[in-house]
């Protein structure tokens, strides 16, 4: 299959008062056309960041310090602001976490999915109109022909959502990044919206970037899955390798962390502490001081990418011929046979 | 542990709120039930179906429109005196869910937690009062000399360790805690419900669990009620709840939370609740289908749904 997106070696720092903050050190992925990419991890892990970088959205404090972003072959991060706008709506969108803010309060609905219409594909202002409309269908907002005429405190927040998402769509982009979409809204609109952008993704076979820390939510879009940890992607994988045989410690952490529907745990199996300062991160793997399988050489040496399969790498010097053979810790195993216990057994 | 001990009674409690001139929003409109000593209640339900204006009236921080909060046998609300108030505020505490907004920037750490033991004259000097902040910051598992700083050189989960010390800091029974976890990132939930599970083991507290996050409700809650629109529609142990749920709202709640496991997602369906099912005419109201188990119904709907539950 044809990669749409390579991003190699990125590394993206912000300049504060406090010094430089290693945000993105070191981002290898790449994606392919209509495929689901879920990137996971804590705030501050750098997820949010490298998809802002991709789409060179980045504040002005902040810069690229190494790497390729390819989009079809051609570097973004050699375009200037100009070629950018022109890709930014066209070929990428983006779907921000809250709807709340991500529209202008001042505009009509309609003028702001036309907006992009009228731009990029020269429509004339009555067939934006037009197809503003169909896209607002599209995405199940009833009345279409009379909602395009309302703003945006008119619409509830999963209306709202529903809107940034017609937008997004609107110039039928090859490459969708969407930051926690669904975060900010109830259970049963999220099922909603996460049911229409699988819907939208089958009809225009789009590449999706899928930003969230709801590991349930990775579990229903992702075909595969990049667990990040300060600043670096430490595990990927398909979306069953990651669930049903997580290879790095912080991933067993992050699935242990969740209670399962039918288990009686005395404790959830927390991480301890809290994600480092990146601003001097931890010399060797950043890890270690919250993994309690660390080894001495994790304190030295940051670990490569070893490789479990031909879809599947961690960072993790656990898998190191050389290392212990540690099993993950019983919370963890329990999980990797399935949330629901009715399914996967003796498949691994 | 739970007991079978009622420490909170709430009955046919409404909360209505003026909007503009002639509208009224009815965000609580008559609910009831009972909190036992020692157990973990969980509230469940969208924004919007009145669980927080739930426990905020229930402490008090709204006057109620109508009904009965009975805490330990006395009347909570209606006239009192500056005394009583303060008696009753000791013994319930609240934890709010944004540790951004609910910790004052402009104080200390030790005057946030030390607050109520000022109001309340629990500390004889000022070398007592340091000692309990102190107690407590490490009860929650923060150092003792996290007591100079502000609440800005602190993570989201660590300023929640503080809320949590402040509620504690008056020793009260019983604690309100509003969407505690849901501003939290998933590994940093897991230490902070692991805490409020110890703290209620080794002080023998009660919770009112206020969450839409229905599988960590389900994890910490002994019961738990589900509110739709105002109203309790469900109301029954979180295991009874997750393996036998009757209402269809609680059904198509149920089916929407997405599980960590690719398996079970690909197979999931997702039920829709459409109100219109309900009978019409007839009275809504909790009615028992099962020891323990309640369903808000009316009385055809209440034989229909016993049927369902026999033949399962």
């Amino acid at each position: 299959m044809e990669k749409l997106l390579e991003v190699k070696d990125l590394a993206v720092s912000f300049n504060t008062y406090g010094g430089e903050v290693q945000a993105v050190r070191g981002v290898n992925f790449d994606l392919r056309k209509g495929e689901t990419l879920a990137i996971v991890g804590e705030s501050g892990s750098g997820k949010s960041v490298t998809s802002k970088t991709i789409m060179r959205l980045l504040a002005e404090h902040s810069v690229i310090k190494r790497g390729e972003i390819l989009f079809e072959g051609e570097d973004l991060t050699k375009k200037s602001e100009k070629q950018m706008q022109k890709i930014r709506g066209r070929d990428i969108s983006m779907i921000f976490q809250d709807p709340m803010t991500s529209l202008n309060p001042t505009l009509k609905v309609g003028t702001q999915i036309m907006e992009p219409l009228i731009k990029h594909q020269k429509m004339s202002k009555a067939k934006a109109r037009e197809r503003a409309i169909e896209l607002l269908d599209l995405v199940g907002i009833p009345n279409a022909e009379l909602r395009i005429k309302q703003y945006p405190h008119q619409f509830s927040g999963g209306m709202r959502q529903r809107v940034v998402v017609a937008i997004a769509l609107a110039c039928n982009p090859k490459l969708l990044i969407a930051d926690e979409p669904t975060t900010a809204l109830d259970v049963t609109i999220q099922a909603q919206i996460l049911e229409l952008m699988k819907d939208i993704q089958k009809k225009m076979d789009s590449a999706i970037i899928f930003i969230t820390h709801d590991l349930g939510v990775v579990a229903n879009v992702a075909d595969r899955v990049a667990v990040m940890y300060a600043g670096k992607i430490v595990e990927i994988g398909t979306v069953d390798e990651i669930f049903y045989n997580p290879k790095h410690p912080y991933t067993w952490g992050l699935l242990g962390s969740m209670p399962t529907l039918d288990s009686d745990e005395d404790e959830l199996f927390a991480i301890p502490g809290t994600p480092p300062d990146m601003t001097n991160p931890p010399k060797g793997d950043a890890f270690a001081a919250r993994n309690k399988y660390a080894l001495e050489i994790d304190t030295q040496l940051d670990p490569p990418m070893f490789k479990v399969s031909d879809t599947h790498y961690a960072a993790t010097w656990l898998l190191h011929e050389d290392a212990p053979k540690i099993e993950p810790p019983e919370a963890v195993k329990r999980r990797m046979k399935g949330f629901a216990a009715s399914v996967k057994e003796g498949e691994m | 542990m739970a007991t079978n001990e009622k420490l909170l009674e709430v009955k046919n409690l409404k909360q209505h709120f003026k909007v503009g001139r002639k509208g009224v929003v009815k965000a609580v409109d008559g609910i009831t039930f009972d909190i036992y000593k020692g157990e973990t209640f969980g509230l469940v339900g969208e924004s919007g179906c009145g669980k927080s204006t739930t426990g905020r009236t229930i402490i008090r921080l709204y006057n109620a429109t109508d009904g009965e909060v009975i805490f330990d046998g006395e009347d909570v609300h209606g006239a009192k005196s500056k005394q009583e108030l303060k008696k009753f505020n000791r013994k319930m505490q609240m934890i709010f869910q944004d540790p951004y907004s609910s910790l004052n920037p402009r104080k200390t750490v030790l005057d946030i937690i030390a607050e109520g033991i000022d109001v309340h004259g629990l500390a004889k000097n000022e070398k007592e009062r340091k000692e309990r902040v102190e107690e407590l910051l490490e009860t929650v598992g923060l150092n003792r000399e996290h007591a100079t700083r502000f609440p800005h050189e602190f993570s989201g989960g660590q300023r929640q360790r503080i809320g949590i010390a402040r509620a504690l800091a008056v020793d009260p029974e019983f604690i309100i805690a509003d969407e505690p976890i849901s501003a939290l990132d998933v590994s940093i939930q897991a230490q902070v419900v692991n805490l409020l599970k110890k703290l209620q083991k080794e002080r023998e507290l009660t919770y009112l669990f206020i969450a839409h996050d229905l599988s960590m409700v389900k994890y910490i809650s002994d019961r738990i009620g589900v509110m739709y629109m105002g109203h309790i529609v469900e109301l029954t142990t979180s295991d009874e709840l997750y393996k036998n749920p009757v209402h269809p709202y609680t059904k198509s709640l149920l089916s929407a939370i997405p599980l960590p496991d690719p398996d079970y997602e690909r197979n999931r369906t997702r039920i829709e609740y459409d109100p219109s099912v309900h009978d019409q005419d007839g009275e809504m109201t909790l009615r028992e289908i099962k020891p323990g188990h309640w369903v808000r119904c009316t009385e055809r709907e209440f034989q229909q749904y016993k049927r369902e539950l026999e033949n399962n």
